[in-house]
């Protein structure tokens, strides 16, 4: 992939940013950089961080490959992001408001009332009732790639519980432990803020009712899922508490934390479970993570549930194609950041488009997520191919494609040495209050050469990424 | 007419349980057909939870029993004025579009032999007020009324297949036509003066609204081969019986759960 776009490299020049870099990789010998890397695993291991891969078996404590390399942003690129960032959250939230209210956007047939009322991300049950400040989404997690200089595309939404910011966090605390003198000789933007930016953004959509400073709860399902040590990991940064369904309950209107001094009342819950597993009376019955009653308790202001339950309907698949018509629609602006273009299979003329080239495109499932349900046509075999036509063909509707964007690529330590592999970014920005973005996010590594998956479920890794001040 | 209702509903735990949590969508609905002149829900040792009105209309309400808990009783007493609307929900205040009740359900499934018949009914006709008729007209034929054949997780497709069943089948099977032909339908619970005609049904009743573009949400009760009028209370809706239910509620523990119902329907003379 001789046309992908380098970050460092500019031919042979190196880039602005990556400038001090080229000196500390040269002056780094191959035995330094082996302990290094011993260093860091053995750092991860010790923090506890772990992502474990749903349907994979092997081992449920394994470590993400972590890529010393850091993947650098100038001052001015990021802020050029950040405004294209803070625009789309912005927009997808005015979306959430609307569709579960007088959905004037369908009104106005910017998008058909079937993508939005028919879609299984649709919450029925939270039509009428407006959450405090009228976010839905309070941590939208947006992921980017990039194809040149100056073109950046995103790629997919994340409005109900992105994760990852925990790896955004430790890659961080990482480089610095290992690496003090980089962080002497490069001035960046520090990622530390987050956790209070968090807390101070939760707190700020407590309800009505709440009356003094809010009790904040992170509601997990549990040890066994991947995400276990982000919850935990966030419930101490913020000093907030960790809490799984059968912790809470619900009485009086409020809901309410069980513990050893007797009942405590929970004012804003941060889920990291689906809207199916909140509550058994008004979404699945046989659901054993969730509070039975919650819902009413929220619909009826007791407390504030983050994400709002039903904000993905904002971040399906189908509905993406129309993130740039929100932003012109809500915020009378013209988009900032640009979205893939995107066929879909529903619609006869894409259908029959994407069956034609499906060799060359990227497809995708609906509401697939984590890399799964998708086929990178130029990097599959013609039975692969094959076989995907074939689930395509026997659900048009759940599929879209896009075209194989040539990713840009940033140096990565590989066996070899150093070597381009293409990356991806997920910032994650905050809404509360106020509209909060750390400078930084997750970049996420394809390991593999020349593959553009960079899912650490199949064979990704992550960078510190960093901004640089001015 | 004015309509006295007295519902007693009770669960009844062989082994005490650690509490309970119920939600209740209990109340009947403020639209041009009906007004509530009084209306007491009670939980006997219960807790009273937050109240709302969500996007559909309807009125709910959060209880909560701390353990141990080897009862629970919801006690409804109340009196509503109704006027005949013709089927009509005329004045009712909803947000929902119409488009969120064509997702299909469990119980709504639409099988080949729901599609069949829901084809077959409209035949060639084109006006949809008509075609919501004849639809229900079908599946009054289609499901012989006969209580005590079919449970509460009994789907509209195996109704059908059986040819026998309650009024929760009969709107089940009228709602899984109707969308299969496009339009928005929906499970509505609710209570019925039982008639001098003796048609048979129950008091505590259910029936379906079928959305007609041009006129809005109209009911029909296969049931009875009408649609409501008077004689019915509304109570709240539903993509199906599960979502609809008046009573919904879990207890926790071991015990095995026992569920007595009365209902009693009066009018009141004047």
């Amino acid at each position: 992939m001789v046309d992908n776009f380098n970050e460092m490299y500019d031919g042979g020049k190196v880039r602005e940013p990556y400038k001090r870099l080229e000196d500390w990789t040269n002056a780094m010998p191959t035995e330094l950089r082996a302990m290094k890397q011993a260093e860091a695993e053995a750092l991860f291991r010790r923090i506890g961080i772990t992502f474990a891969v749903y349907g994979e078996g092997g081992d449920p404590d394994r470590l993400i490959p972590f890529d010393m390399f850091p993947r650098v942003f100038t001052q001015n690129e990021w802020r050029k992001l950040e405004r294209g960032i803070k625009q789309r959250a912005r927009a997808l939230n005015a979306f959430l408001l609307d569709v579960y209210g007088r959905a004037e956007i369908v009104r106005a047939g910017k998008i058909p009332g079937r993508l939005v009322f028919q879609n299984e991300a649709f919450e029925r049950a939270v039509t009428g009732f407006t959450p405090p400040r009228g976010i839905y989404s309070h941590i939208v997690g947006i992921d980017i790639v990039r194809t040149g200089p100056d073109e950046f595309f995103v790629l997919e939404d994340n409005c109900r519980t992105p994760s990852g910011v925990s790896y955004m966090l430790e890659n961080r605390e990482i480089m610095m432990r290992m690496f003090p003198q980089l962080f002497r000789e490069n001035r960046i933007e520090p990622v530390d803020g987050y956790s209070d930016a968090l807390r101070r953004t939760l707190a700020s959509v407590a309800p009505a009712k709440c009356d003094r400073e809010p009790n904040i709860g992170i509601l997990t399902p549990g040890h066994y899922n991947s995400a276990y040590y982000e919850h935990s990991f966030l419930a101490d940064l913020m000093g907030v508490e960790l809490v799984e369904g059968q912790d809470l309950f619900v009485e009086g209107g409020f809901c309410w934390m069980r513990t050893t001094e007797g009942p405590k009342k929970l004012d804003v819950i941060y889920r990291r479970i689906d809207d199916a597993f909140l509550d058994p009376l008004c979404f699945r019955p046989d659901s054993m993570l969730g509070i039975p009653g919650l819902m009413d308790v929220y619909r009826s202001g007791g407390v504030s549930i983050c994400s709002a339950p039903g904000a993905g309907v904002a971040d399906d698949k189908a509905v993406y194609t129309f993130v740039p018509e929100m932003v012109r629609f809500y915020l009378g602006e013209e988009p900032l950041l640009n979205n893939v273009p995107t066929w879909q299979c529903a619609k006869p003329d894409d259908y029959k488009y994407v069956l034609e080239n499906m060799a060359d495109l990227v497809v995708k499932e609906v509401h697939g997520s984590g890399g799964y349900g998708m086929l990178v046509g130029p990097k599959s075999t013609t039975e692969q191919i094959e076989a995907f036509r074939q689930k395509v063909e026997a659900h048009p509707e759940n599929y879209i494609a896009q075209p194989t964007l040539a990713l840009s690529a940033t140096p990565t330590f590989v066996q070899e040495g150093i070597a381009p592999r293409h990356v991806d970014l997920r910032p994650y920005c905050l809404v509360g209050e106020k509209i909060e973005l750390v400078p930084g996010g997750l970049t996420r590594v394809a390991l593999k050469e020349g593959s553009l998956v960079v899912n650490s479920s199949q064979g990704g890794g992550v960078k510190d990424t960093w901004v640089l001040a001015e | 007419m004015i309509l006295t209702v007295n519902h007693v509903t009770t669960y009844d735990y062989d082994a005490p349980m650690r509490g309970a949590v119920q939600s209740l969508r209990l109340f009947p609905s403020r639209f041009d057909g009906q007004r509530t002149i009084r209306w007491d829900v009670e939980v006997q040792g219960g807790t009273r939870g937050g109240s709302f009105r969500d996007g559909a209309g309807d009125k709910v309400e959060g209880w909560s029993l701390r353990g141990p808990v080897s009862e629970v009783t919801i006690s409804v007493v109340g009196q509503v004025e109704t006027t005949d609307t013709a089927g009509v929900l005329r004045g009712h205040r909803e947000t929902v579009s119409p488009l969120a009740y064509m997702r299909e359900t469990t119980a709504t499934w639409q099988s080949a032999e729901i599609r069949d018949l829901a084809r077959d009914a409209v035949g060639e006709t084109e006006d949809a007020l008509d075609r919501a008729h004849r639809l229900s007209t079908a599946v009054a034929e289609a499901i012989a009324y006969r209580p005590g054949v079919t449970h509460a997780h009994t789907t509209a497709a195996e109704a059908l297949a059986q040819g026998e069943g309650v009024c929760q089948d009969h709107a089940h099977a009228l709602i899984a036509c109707a969308r299969a032909l496009g339009m928005p339908a929906r499970y509505v619970s609710g209570y019925l003066l039982a008639s001098e005609e003796g048609a048979p049904h129950e008091a505590a009743h259910a029936w379906a609204e079928i959305w007609i573009e041009s006129i809005g949400w109209i009911g029909f009760d296969p049931a009875n081969r009408c649609c409501p009028d008077a004689r019915f209370i509304r109570l709240g809706s539903g993509l199906d019986a599960r979502e609809a239910a008046p009573i919904k509620g879990v207890a926790q523990g071991e015990g095995t759960e026992r569920l007595e119902v009365t209902v009693a329907l009066e009018q009141v003379q004047q």
